[in-house]
């Protein structure tokens, strides 16, 4: 296993050019083309850093954020960089699916949720740091490690909790289950159990957006779709379509790499020609950004002004988080081919940890506040197990309900009537 | 419309010309069974024993004409306009279906290669970026995968799209998204997200096209939850169920066949459509039950006229939907023939044909005298050479072959 360790050796400074710092991964900045307005707010900031960067690169805005924040926070500028109000969103979120992951895995072992179950610890600051962005007619299309998503985006944890649990109150009924999370209010278009198949759905999303605008004349509608997915995904062809999809027809779509290294077994080193996934954005014609997925605030920079360019109407983005899994690939994996130490490293950059320091440290909350939110969690989270637990399963008539939107799908009996008029059918004794 | 609907004797049905009858003009199908939209809703509804049932709250009677049967004694009846009808190939009868929809509802769109400038590679969606622009009908790249799955994302964020396959071969590379999500979304997310999507496409074996250009993907779709199929095989019905396609809330697949498009025949100027999960009686009869869809129908209705004059009487039936099956209209023909023989062009094993046999047998066996016979394709890719084409696929010959043997 001497690749495997070694790959687990470089990932720890995957792409750092500056072994100095090894919280930033920049790769040499490029300055966006003048008429870029990607990064026109934080373009003051860099110039200040730009005697550092001496390489070209093909004409394409690839840079790495992270960098510049870490500037702006060290300059002590009296301008924060979140108030006390989004700091404590900010806050509750990435607590609330933490504490929801680990009761989940408890719940796991207690025999109250089966099959196959991914928990997402240690890559909260990339779901706070987007989707506390959005609007509720944003979309969100995530993969099969979506419950953190979905809290993220407002389905409530009861409804999570009960889904997982396989009740009738779940989000989806207690059909779909861990890997299908969707929401109709809360526009989070799935949970795919296949890796690379939301992202087509994620780009009708943002296809239907700019449809809207443009021939059912809503001009305000500005609603943008956020797609996650892994680096393993990242090799997969429905990724690149839909690069190329999104920025030929200039759709209002992010696509979030959430790069934590692994997929199952597979180390992204292992698994890739060129590791450095933000680098495909600009091959497609969009900026391709890399931001250390660890960090809550640095994330949620680089979000605004990928949401922005695509609520502008000016385009895709695609933005690699580096972030890590602190857990195994899912609740059945033993997780023993990553290197200790590079778990050591990255759970010395907990976002929660690091969110947590700079509340206080810039005065922006007391740990009583904290820890009023860390009890307010606990309890939330309770609710929602006792919730979905008090819950009842699904009676058999549910099973034929939701197979067609449109019951006469099912077909013409030998009786000449309808199937779905059959009593057997309500009843979900019925054979289709 | 009146010429449609012509008596059913033998001599006045079957009146194409014996070498091509895929290519007959004027092409007159026979009557067919009629159909009602939805219960509840406000149509006339003339059933194939001739009764007539008026919905009494015939709000919208006027907007949709019943595509009525015309039984032995009742030829005109169904008729209720005097407007002469328009002649149009069947291509044609596709895009007039299409682009009626997309004038209708803002949110129907089109998707797929070449469906924009070049006018759809079998010309089915010519001239509607010009009429609509670029964006209502989309030219995709070369990416079934994802721009079915685009489609997919689209028709569950409120859009309506019609995804072309530039051949139904090529929506093989689209099976994800297909049976993934395109059956199965609206399930798994609890009944939350409708997919009012149509995947429509030429497939079948055409003119020695080579063997992935001539693929069936009816019996592999078939298995999918969550998607009705429908097969159209006249310029009538091609538009009929383009219509009712697009306007149901299920993601329907459409197979269209290659060398089916310049059929012509005369149709109603109004509109109308036909019922998604209802068969179309070609012909009734009393001998046999013939079941068969898309290109084969024409086999089957040139051995039809070889086995009239040879004595026979067959009931043709075209299922028209592959999934669901129309049991009663199928059931209805077995009680009254007690033999059934399906001509299909999917291959032998685990095509539609293997399916319908299974569903006869399962709620029709008391009723059949023989066992049920299949005639399917070959289970070989289908060849280049023309001989070898030939008799991949199942010919009239054979048919009356069957027939003879089914009837002893």
């Amino acid at each position: 296993m001497n690749s495997a360790s070694c790959a687990a050796k470089i990932s720890t400074q995957p792409f750092s050019l500056n072994p100095t710092s090894p919280t930033s991964h920049d790769n040499p900045l490029v300055f966006p083309k003048p008429t870029s307005l990607f990064l026109g707010s934080t373009r003051k900031l860099r110039l200040s850093s730009s005697s550092k960067l001496n390489l070209h690169r093909r004409s394409g805005t690839v840079v790495a954020v992270s960098d510049v924040v870490k500037q702006k926070k060290s300059k002590s500028t009296p301008s924060l960089l979140i108030t006390k109000e989004e700091g404590l969103e900010l806050y509750e979120d990435v607590i609330l699916g933490r504490a929801f992951e680990d009761m989940c895995a408890q719940m796991y072992y207690r025999g109250k949720m089966f099959g196959f179950v991914h928990l997402y610890n240690g890559q909260e600051a990339v779901s706070t740091g987007f989707i506390k962005l959005l609007k509720q007619q944003d979309s969100v299309v995530s993969t099969y490690r979506d419950h953190v998503h979905a809290l993220s985006k407002g389905v409530p944890a009861r409804a999570v909790m009960s889904e997982l649990f396989g009740k009738t109150t779940g989000c989806c009924r207690g059909q779909g289950g861990s890997m299908h999370m969707f929401s109709r209010e809360h526009n989070l278009l799935g949970g795919f159990a296949f890796i690379g198949e939301g992202i087509p759905v994620a780009t009708g999303a943002a296809f239907t957006s700019k449809y809207k605008r443009e021939i059912l004349k809503e001009a305000d509608c500005d609603h943008v779709t956020l797609a996650f997915f892994g680096d393993g995904t990242c090799n997969n062809g429905q990724f690149f379509e839909c690069l190329n999809m999104a920025a030929l027809w200039k759709l209002p779509i992010v696509f979030v790499v959430e790069n934590n290294l692994w997929a199952i077994g597979m180390s992204h080193l292992r698994a890739t020609s060129d590791p450095q996934i933000y680098k495909k954005g600009p091959a497609f014609g969009m900026p391709g950004i890399h931001v250390d997925g660890m960090d809550v605030l640095k994330v949620r920079e680089v979000a605004k002004e990928a949401i922005g360019r695509a609520r502008r109407g000016e385009g895709p983005t695609l933005v690699e988080c580096e972030t890590y899994r602190f857990r195994g690939h899912s609740l059945a994996d033993p997780d023993e081919l990553r290197d200790s130490a590079e778990k050591a490293y990255y759970a010395a950059r907990d976002p929660i940890t690091a969110l947590k320091k700079y509340l206080i440290e810039n005065s922006l909350a007391s740990e009583a506040d904290l820890k009023a939110i860390d009890k307010k969690i606990d309890e939330v989270v309770e609710d929602a197990v006792e919730f979905a637990d008090e819950s009842p399963v699904p009676s058999r008539s549910q099973l034929l309900e939701n197979v067609f939107a449109d019951p006469k799908g099912f077909g013409i009996g030998p009786d000449g009537r309808y199937r779905c008029e059959d009593p057997k059918f309500t009843e979900g004794t019925a054979h289709v | 419309m009146a010429a449609i609907f012509q008596g059913v004797g033998a001599a006045a049905a079957l009146s194409s010309s014996p070498s091509n009858s895929f290519d007959s003009k004027k092409f007159v199908s026979s009557p067919c069974r009629p159909f009602s939209v939805r219960k509840g809703a406000s149509f006339a509804v003339v059933r194939s024993d001739g009764r007539v049932n008026l919905n009494p709250k015939g709000r919208r009677a006027q907007q949709l004409i019943s595509n009525a049967v015309a039984t032995k004694s009742d030829s005109a009846a169904a008729s209720s306009s005097s407007k002469p009808g328009h002649e149009l190939l069947l291509f044609e009868a596709l895009q007039e279906g299409l682009e009626e929809e997309m004038e209708r509802d803002l949110r129907v769109c089109v998707m797929g290669e070449d469906v924009g400038h070049y006018g759809g590679s079998y010309k089915v969606t010519k001239g509607l970026a010009k009429k609509f622009g670029d964006l209502r009908v989309l030219d995709t790249p070369i990416a079934e995968n994802s721009f079915s799955g685009m489609g997919i994302g689209a028709a569950m964020t409120g859009l309506r799209p019609v995804v072309e396959g530039m051949n139904m071969g090529f929506l093989l590379l689209a099976f994800n998204q297909i049976s993934n999500n395109c059956g199965m979304l609206h399930y798994t997310s609890g009944g939350q997200f409708t997919i009012p999507i149509v995947i429509r496409g030429p497939g079948g074996v055409g003119r020695q096209l080579g063997a992935e250009h001539s693929q069936r993907l009816e019996s592999y779709f078939q298995s999918i939850p969550g998607i009705q199929m429908v097969a159209c095989s006249t310029p009538y019905n091609a538009k009929g169920l383009m219509k009712a396609a697009i306007r149901s809330e299920n993601p329907v697949i459409l197979f269209e066949h290659v060398l089916l498009y310049n059929l012509k025949e005369r149709i109603p100027d109004e509109d109308y459509i036909c019922n998604l999960e209802e068969a179309e009686m070609v012909r009734p009869g009393e001998h046999v039950t013939i079941l068969t869809y898309s290109r084969m129908r024409y086999h089957v209705m040139q051995a039809a006229k070889t086995l009239v004059n040879k004595g026979y009487d067959p009931e043709v039936i075209d299922i028209r939907s592959l999934k669901p099956f129309d049991l009663y209209t199928i059931g209805n023909s077995v009680k009254k023939t007690h033999r059934v023989l399906i001509v299909e062009e999917c291959m032998r094993t685990g095509g539609i044909g293997a399916s319908l046999i299974a569903a006869i047998t399962e709620n029709f066996n008391d009723y059949l005298d023989a066992p049920i016979m299949c005639l399917s394709s070959q289970d070989v890719p289908t060849p280049y050479a023309g001989t070898l084409e030939e008799v991949t696929v199942v010919q009239p010959a054979q048919i009356v072959t069957a027939v003879e043997q089914l009837c002893q």
